[in-house]
């Protein structure tokens, strides 16, 4: 059903530096279906990111359905601890409506509490930073959201919950997401489809029938196994 | 007694201009940078004082070029060329200092603003509110650009174009300050008075607000402890500055 494909990717080439970071990857992105990107560190998945939200050069083609609005939650932020700069401040870059920020702070599990808001964004934890940034990603009402997990940083519990807000977005919001994810655990629970990569396309379609020792191992080298529990 | 009125006017005009728009300048990481920079006033002084044109008007032509440099290396390259752009501001400042006409040497380097005529007091006024608005009405996409540059690009704000817009305008308020306290010390009045905000701002209105407001106390009090202590004024400026970063400091401990 072609009405119903959010984003084609065919033949994407990226080139950095002279060096061939993603070559000739070709998928495509349903809409209101959550597509996992896993790959080893190096992979190409953050530039293929930046390629999707049209940050860097490419060759190839990237067609997002028309009109279709982008949210989009970065790993971290190139801030200072003492930045004076406050979560409620930052979030009003893009605040319209006060209704609207609202239900996006208890979407994502923000204590509303204007102690929270009045926080520096320097010094949130890794589970806190990452909630403040997709609730600015869902400020403006996007149709996707491009979440790029970070590798480091975040203690196990929030961890648990940033998925169970993700599942939560799935379930509450007509959203497309497509994250980039470090774990296989929550590849298996939240993705309607993963794309291996590893600068091309290892392996492409749901967790079930691509997540095979084989292919992981293609993609992560020999102690893939290790990944594979349930 | 008016004169001393009006001097310490167009003082605070300035100080308000530098303290607001060196706020950014501190966010960005781009301190000394920010501060090298306004030695690059000093050759275009000179040249304009030899030629017989305005040292103001020779001072803005040298910092557009030098900013026009900074904000080319900041978009093409990934590690900021510090080294490079500290050697290149030293350089033009041993420039300067050559062929520089002997006597107004010491006034282009540490400033007179007794010299600052009623006309050119009045435009200095006008322009600095200017850059102050034009700063404002940015403020947003510079501020976005510093958070996270990727976010930003990916909201479709264009980063670059903002970027050297701000750099251009601190050109100018640094041209008009020069006059105030010299090519030597401009640069810790667009610093200073940013980094004495830092230490004790909640959030972001209050870190600009208290830039201005830092930047425009060290010129009122700079300038009148100069007339009464009967010392340079552009030294006495920039101490108050310093004054209020170290107390800022100590109460942020």
């Amino acid at each position: 059903m072609p009405d119903e494909s959010l984003l084609t990717v065919s033949g994407l080439k990226v080139r950095l530096d002279n060096q061939l970071i993603l070559d000739d990857l070709s998928f495509e992105v349903t809409k209101d279906k959550t597509l996992a990107i896993i790959g080893p560190n190096g992979a190409g998945k953050s530039v293929l990111f930046r390629a999707l939200l049209g940050l860097i050069p490419y060759q190839g083609e990237i067609k997002w359905k028309s009109g279709v609005k982008i949210g989009y939650v970065p790993q971290r932020l190139s801030i200072e601890k003492d930045i004076p700069l406050t979560v409620g401040e930052f979030l009003s870059f893009k605040e319209r409506v006060k209704a609207e920020r609202e239900k996006v702070l208890s979407l994502v599990g923000i204590d509303k509490e204007v102690s929270f808001l009045n926080k520096k964004l320097g010094v949130l934890s890794g589970g806190q930073l990452q909630r403040v940034l997709i609730a600015f990603a869902l400020l403006d009402n996007p149709d996707v959201l491009l979440f790029d997990e970070p590798t480091s940083g975040i203690d196990i519990s929030s961890e648990e919950t940033i998925y169970s807000l993700l599942h939560r977005l799935q379930d509450t919001q007509n959203l497309t997401i497509i994250l980039i994810s470090h774990e296989l655990q929550v590849v298996y629970r939240y993705a309607d489809t993963v794309l291996c990569l590893n600068k091309e396309k290892i392996c492409f379609g749901t967790p079930e029938e691509t997540l095979d020792k084989e292919s992981l191992i293609k993609v992560f080298g020999k102690e893939a196994g290790f990944y594979h529990h349930h | 007694m008016d004169n001393l009125i009006f001097l310490i006017a167009v003082g605070s005009a300035i100080g308000i201009a530098a303290g607001y728009l060196g706020s950014f300048m501190v966010l960005k990481r781009m301190s000394l940078v920010g501060d090298a920079l306004t030695h690059v006033a000093l050759p275009g002084m000179a040249i304009a004082l030899t030629y017989g044109f305005s040292p103001t008007l020779g001072a803005l032509i040298a910092l557009t070029l030098a900013v026009v440099g900074i904000w080319y290396l900041d978009e093409t390259t990934d590690v900021y060329p510090e080294a490079l752009v500290g050697i290149f501001f030293t350089a033009s400042l041993a420039l300067g200092l050559l062929i520089t006409p002997e006597p107004e040497l010491l006034e282009a380097l540490f400033g007179n603003i007794e010299k600052i005529g009623f006309v050119e007091g009045v435009i200095t006024i006008i322009i600095s509110f200017a850059v102050v608005i034009l700063t404002w009405s940015i403020s947003q996409k510079i501020l976005m650009g510093v958070v996270s540059e990727e976010l930003a690009k990916a909201m479709k704000v264009s980063i670059s174009k903002y970027n050297l817009f701000y750099l251009l305008l601190v050109g100018v308020i640094v041209a008009m300050g020069v006059k105030f306290v010299g090519t030597l010390l401009m640069g810790a009045l667009v610093i200073v008075p940013a980094a004495a905000a830092k230490n004790v701002s909640r959030g972001i209105n209050s870190y600009y607000f208290l830039s201005a407001v830092f930047g425009l106390i060290s010129a009122v009090i700079g300038i009148l402890a100069a007339n009464i202590l009967n010392i340079s004024s552009g030294p006495a400026v920039v101490l108050t500055s310093i004054l209020i970063f170290i107390a800022t400091y100590l109460l942020k401990k």
